[in-house]
């Protein structure tokens, strides 16, 4: 936010709830908000923020809430700049729209992107409320303070409250960035402080409102019947019997995109009817023939054989330093190791809802998504309208792990809407849900190792192969992307003197996309295992070896090694990779987890450390090994860096839930295909963790002023190599594929 | 169908073979039950049908004729329930979406076991899933809300 433009209110209110206000729909509190900002003017410096002269202050907050807490620590951030008093503050959602700056909560950069902006918004509102006062009492602004909602002139001790002063501070210009006085950590009075979520008790109540949940008058429910096969294209519709069933009302053709269709709807059948369960039932008596294209031959089992041969050969080469065949070929000892991660699906608790409404030229949504200006351009692109056309309005999210960053479902909802003309709510099932999703990469990876006669690492190989993201939106995908390869193998952060890290070729047959932590939960696991059993063949214990490995604290130098490294769209001067940082966590953890401590038989320590989304997170984690080949995680430690923090209990949360999403992708979830058909159809089948496997979690945030990296995903990738090292010590096998297979570890 | 929630009294126009789950969410407008799979496996659904906790979306309506049925908006009269108390205490949910489900599967619990022991809560909440991973908070919360009891 260079600019802090002064809008008019008509302007961003409508922005922020025209939609909510024309329907008078059942987003928590907007109608009673509205009333109250009819009569008088309000002051809006900016996009964020808005105070009527009640005194009462509305937060705008941009990015989706998910469960990450983010919609609380943003209204934290301007709440603290602006001194306001927290219980004055009310927080709407707002709608999609450019000029909120980025709105894709993805990527676990809110904090990161927003936390300077944010301060800036609400230190302008503050400076210009300050200014107003000064002028009203004629005294120099900076003998004035602003504190909990009120400006206070320090020689007379006389006070105005911010409704005062809203229309005094509305006539003022907006003071230039640059100029804006930020307040000192020191003076921080929310940022730092654990603060429950403003959706809280609405959450324990049955009362938050999720996508789900939407109703618009007049609405009809519809349930699609999607293309079997990736690209699938229908043949023949024979929807009498559906027609029949109680309660539906209409069967409408979406059609197929063709691969790649990126955001775009896959298309299907959609059964209409007066509720869901009615339409889910008529789509059962579907009689479809499908023409199942070119991707019925997919199969995990075939595909990942090839995967696994293009890793073992040369690929692309992605970084390399020294020479790394001489390195092997003169070192004192050489291990190699293959590695596998299957496809994993979102699998968020909230199935894919959105409710749309066309009507005039004109369409708007309401939907939980990670990604309201993607889907608002989405809808506008299926349907023929320009994006002005077009209003999404964002509700909470049961869960989006990435899923919901992609508004296909969203275009249905308004392709249906406009083509039934009545208002249309589209829910997914679980099935849906898990048959039709933008899958977590399945990857092959191929890792070398030489060591000299001391021990010490001298040479480091490293191939990936896996499809691309980029396959879902563009045609001829053969490699990874620099983002996709900078999850774990070009920022390899060892010191070791021969380096070498390629790319194998790898097509997509599915939709692929973004999961929690993405490309470093494959990249991580390889990392963090091979790492172990580096240290297993050096004979050292393995945090010795990661301090060893690190070397000297220092900032690695990937540009001078010629790498590609988009360092997740951060300047590598503000975000270095940073070996000090990756030490720091280490032992911190072995400290905390007590390790090294003895244990008993069958049960062990494993530990790992990764930095991804520019946060340093070191996981120990403790497990018992049944009889019979089950793995418990008994105990995870996690000691984590993610710089500066706003609410550090919905940190811990979000490193706990990691934990836990780790321990899914370790032990329980795969998900695979034959003929092009995913083979797993609900939780039955695609198994998540659940209460039983929680482990005993400690997260200990260590304490740092560096600027903010990310919360969200960081916890998850070291956490299956961490899992996987303890069991190594526990049993003596070596896990290399995920998820763990028990019977590897059956008791002889 | 009759139907008896939350301690009225409801007459929808629906197939008696509808999961209670569609009837309390489209027809009755209760959108607190959520729906998450469909067959019975995460828990999201879950309300009590004459005291016990059960799936809504494999309840049929002929099932729940005449039996008083529970939904999270009737669990407390003033929403004051100690489950919830001490969800809010422990500040379980993230994203929130499951915690109803998780809510009623606990409180039905704690009426039957009113000192669960950590092997009885993991059966009793074995089958309530939450993908953000809050199992540890549950866990807390729920032996807050004994204590507190």
């Amino acid at each position: 936010m260079e600019e802090i433009a002064n809008l008019s209110r008509r302007r961003a209110l409508q922005g922020a709830l025209a939609g909510g206000l024309v329907l008078g729909l059942r987003v928590g509190g907007i109608a009673a908000f509205a009333a109250e900002m009819q009569p008088a003017p309000a002051f809006e410096p900016n996009v964020y923020v808005s105070i009527v002269p009640s005194g009462k202050i509305t937060l705008i907050i941009h990015r989706s809430e998910m469960g990450t807490g983010v919609k609380t620590s943003l209204a934290m951030i301007l709440a603290d700049e602006l001194e306001a008093d927290w219980k004055a503050v009310r927080i709407v959602q707002a709608q999609g729209d450019k000029k909120y700056g980025d709105q894709n909560t993805d990527g676990s950069r809110s904090i990161r992107q927003f936390f300077t902006p944010l301060r800036q918004a609400g230190a302008a509102a503050r400076q210009m409320l300050t200014t107003a006062a000064a002028q009203r009492w004629k005294v120099p602004a900076d003998s004035c303070r602003a504190e909990a909602g009120f400006v206070i002139h320090a020689g007379s001790n006389r006070r105005l409250g911010y409704g005062a002063l809203v229309s005094a501070a509305a006539k003022l210009p907006v003071p230039a960035a640059d100029t804006l006085k930020l307040k000192a950590a020191a003076e921080w009075r929310f940022i730092g402080k654990s603060f429950p979520v403003v959706d809280l008790d609405d959450m324990v109540h049955g009362k938050a409102v999720y996508g789900i949940d939407m109703v618009v008058p007049g609405m009809i429910h519809a349930s699609i019947e999607h293309p079997p096969v990736y690209g699938a294209t229908l043949k023949s519709v024979d929807a009498k019997a559906a027609l029949a069933v109680p309660g539906v009302l209409k069967v409408i053709e979406i059609p197929t995109a063709a691969p790649p269709s990126g955001f775009k709807p896959l298309g299907g059948i959609a059964v209409l009817a007066t509720n869901t369960w009615a339409a889910m039932q008529g789509r059962q008596q579907l009689k479809l023939d499908w023409d199942l294209g070119p991707n019925a031959g997919y199969g995990t089992t075939e595909y990942r054989k090839a995967l696994e041969q293009s890793a073992r050969q040369p690929g692309k080469i992605v970084r390399t330093g020294g020479d790394v065949d001489a390195a092997l070929q003169g070192a004192a000892k050489r291990i190699s190791a293959d590695y596998f991660v299957p496809h994993l699906a979102h699998a968020m608790m909230e199935p894919l809802s959105a409710t749309a409404h066309y009507r005039d030229n004109a369409v708007e949504v309401w939907t939980a998504t990670q990604n309201p200006q993607q889907a608002r351009t989405t809808v506008a692109e299926v349907l023929g309208l320009p994006e002005s056309a077009v209003a999404i309005n964002v509700t909470l999210l049961g869960g989006g792990f990435g899923r919901k960053s992609k508004p296909d479902y969203v275009a249905e909802a308004a392709f249906l809407s406009k083509a039934v003309g009545a208002p249309v709510k589209v829910t997914w099932s679980r099935e849906d849900d898990l048959q039709n999703d933008y899958y977590h990469a399945i990857c092959a990876q191929h890792l070398e190792g030489g060591l000299d006669a001391e021990g010490k690492t001298v040479a480091w190989l490293h191939r990936t192969a896996f499809p691309s993201i980029s396959s879902t939106f563009k045609p001829g995908v053969t490699h990874g992307a620099a983002g996709e390869l900078g999850q774990g193998v070009t920022d390899m952060p060892y010191d070791i003197a021969n380096v070498r890290c390629e790319n194998g070729a790898a097509e997509a047959h599915v939709r692929i996309g973004w999961y929690r932590s993405v490309y470093n939960i494959p990249h991580g696991f390889a990392l963090g295992s091979f790492v172990d059993e580096l240290a297993a063949a050096a004979g050292k214990d393995p945090v010795e070896y990661i301090l060893e490995l690190l070397g000297a604290p220092r900032h690695v130098d990937l540009k001078a090694m010629g790498v590609d490294y988009p360092n997740y769209g951060a300047s590598m001067d503000e975000y270095p990779v940073d070996t000090g940082r990756l030490a720091a966590v280490v032992k911190e953890v072995a400290k905390r987890s007590g390790w090294g401590t003895p244990l008993p038989a069958r049960q062990a320590r494993g530990i790992a450390v990764h930095r991804s989304f520019l946060s340093y997170v070191a996981v120990v984690a403790q497990v018992a090994i049944q009889p019979d080949g089950g793995v418990s995680v008994v105990r995870i430690d996690m000691a984590v860096d993610p710089g500066r923090i706003i609410n550090p209990d919905r940190v811990t949360a979000q490193f706990e839930g990691a934990a836990v999403m780790g321990i899914s992708n370790t032990l329980y979830s795969a998900l695979s295909f034959k003929n092009g058909q995913v083979e797993q159809t609900n939780f039955a089948d695609y198994q998540v963790a659940r209460i039983d496997a929680v482990p005993d979690t400690h997260v200990y945030i260590v304490p740092s002023d560096a600027p903010p990296g990310g919360v969200g995903e960081p916890g998850v990738p070291p956490t299956s190599a961490a899992i996987c090292n303890a069991i190594f010590k526990a049993t003596g096998t070596r896990i290399r594929a995920l998820p763990v297979d028990p019977s590897l570890l059956k008791q002889a | 169908m009759e139907l008896r929630i939350n301690g009225a009294n409801h007459t929808v126009d629906a197939d008696p073979t509808m999961p209670l789950l569609w009837a309390v969410r489209d027809l009755l407008g209760l959108h607190g039950t959520k729906f998450g799979c469909g067959i019975g496996a995460c828990g999201a659904c879950t309300v009590h049908l004459g005291g016990e906790a059960v799936r809504a979306c494999i309840t049929t309506l002929e099932e729940v004729a005449g039996k008083e049925v529970t939904t999270i908006e009737g669990l407390a009269k003033t929403g004051d329930h100690p489950v919830q108390k001490a969800w809010k205490d422990a500040n379980v949910p993230q994203c929130g979406y499951c915690q109803p489900g998780q809510i009623m599967q606990a409180a039905a619990l704690l009426a039957q076991t009113p000192r669960p022991t950590d092997q009885q809560i993991a059966d009793a909440m074995a089958g309530n899933i939450c993908r953000c991973g809050t199992y540890q908070r549950i866990k807390a919360a729920i032996k807050a809300a004994a204590e507190a009891a």
